[in-house]
């Protein structure tokens, strides 16, 4: 079985639904502690969501310093594949794992609601099971998920292919950024989610372990996991040196 | 080695949107205060860094500040001796 990693931070609190969402995807998930400094032969890790060494200062800049993210950031090197969920995906962005910024949300508040997600991408490791591009409905609970890229940037990514997920509305098309319910916290072209120019490292503020069974309200969130599950099991049999080798 | 004290204060860039300063600049008209324009909140960091002399002492806290009290690609600093 497949055994990928969820880090635990002191003040990550979505670990342990995370844990249960990869077992329901079909993986051996196993937590690793913050401070160690491997990733104790996973053949991807997950970065959960919460609130990471307090989010003091800015939200997931403490945690980028840890132990773990040094280990994390060298698999990531190596072309391992890694997911920032929310908090994890702030931390991503702080290391500069994945491009761009997550800003205070352009209203204030914080926010815990269902959201409604476009893949842009289904050929990644982390959606190729998505399906039919239909709106994938999940969680969102961040107060600080405003996605922010300067505009060169933003085109750059466009055209590379390294939006993965947008905000959208009911009907599937795409939200406004400003004044537009469907599009929570103000992301800069209604992003979600983004890959990094490998497509190794992806980031998204929606929490796909909390839609991830019928008895949560959704399980929209569980094919982007067993998407995961998956490409990691491949990697696995493609690479068999790389795994645990750090 | 001396002890050197210094403030390093960071604050959204140019262009980012701040809605915290939005709301504070909204609020004042609540005060009776008019002419009050352009508010951006940020955040100051006070510091002490052991070290030979200035220049060293300043070295380290502008990769602190490079490094962990800024996000470069949203905030600026500047570095304040005390």
């Amino acid at each position: 079985m497949t055994r990928i990693g969820v880090v635990v931070f002191p003040g990550s609190n979505c670990d342990r639904d995370t844990l249960r969402g990869l077992e329901l995807a079909g993986a051996e998930a196993v937590p690793l502690w913050h401070e160690q400094g491997d990733l104790d032969g996973c053949a991807a890790v997950v970065l959960p969501g919460g609130f990471a060494y307090g989010d003091y200062l800015r939200a997931g800049v403490i945690a980028r310093f840890s132990p773990v993210m040094r280990a994390v950031a060298a698999f990531a090197g190596d072309g391992g594949l890694v997911l920032g969920i929310c908090n994890g995906f702030q931390v991503l962005a702080e290391a500069g794992l994945v491009p761009g910024a997550l800003l205070r949300n352009r209203g204030l508040r914080f926010l815990g609601r269902d959201v409604r997600l476009g893949a842009e991408r289904l050929d990644t490791p982390f959606t190729s099971l998505v399906g039919d591009g239909r709106p994938l409905r999940m969680p969102i609970a961040h107060g600080e998920g405003c996605y922010f890229a300067d505009d060169a940037t933003l085109d750059e990514l466009e055209r590379d292919g390294q939006v993965l997920f947008r905000y959208v509305r009911e009907d599937g098309t795409r939200a406004g950024v400003d004044q537009d319910a469907a599009n929570p916290n103000g992301s800069l072209r209604a992003i979600a989610g983004v890959l990094n120019a490998r497509g190794n490292v992806a980031g998204l503020m929606p929490h796909p372990e909390r839609a991830s069974d019928r008895l949560l309200g959704s399980d929209d969130g569980l094919p982007i996991l067993r998407s995961l599950v998956e490409a990691a099991a491949r990697s696995e049999r493609a690479t068999p040196a790389l795994v645990g080798a750090r | 080695m001396s002890q050197f004290r210094f403030a390093v204060n960071v604050t959204p860039k140019p262009g980012i949107l701040d809605p915290q300063g939005r709301a504070v600049e909204g609020s004042l008209g609540h005060l009776g205060i008019e002419g009050v324009s352009g508010v951006r909140v940020g955040r100051r960091v006070e510091l002490t860094v052991e070290a030979a002399d200035p220049t060293a002492a300043t070295a380290v806290v502008e990769r602190l500040a490079r490094e962990l009290f800024a996000n470069p690609l949203i905030e600026s600093f500047e570095v304040e001796p005390r």
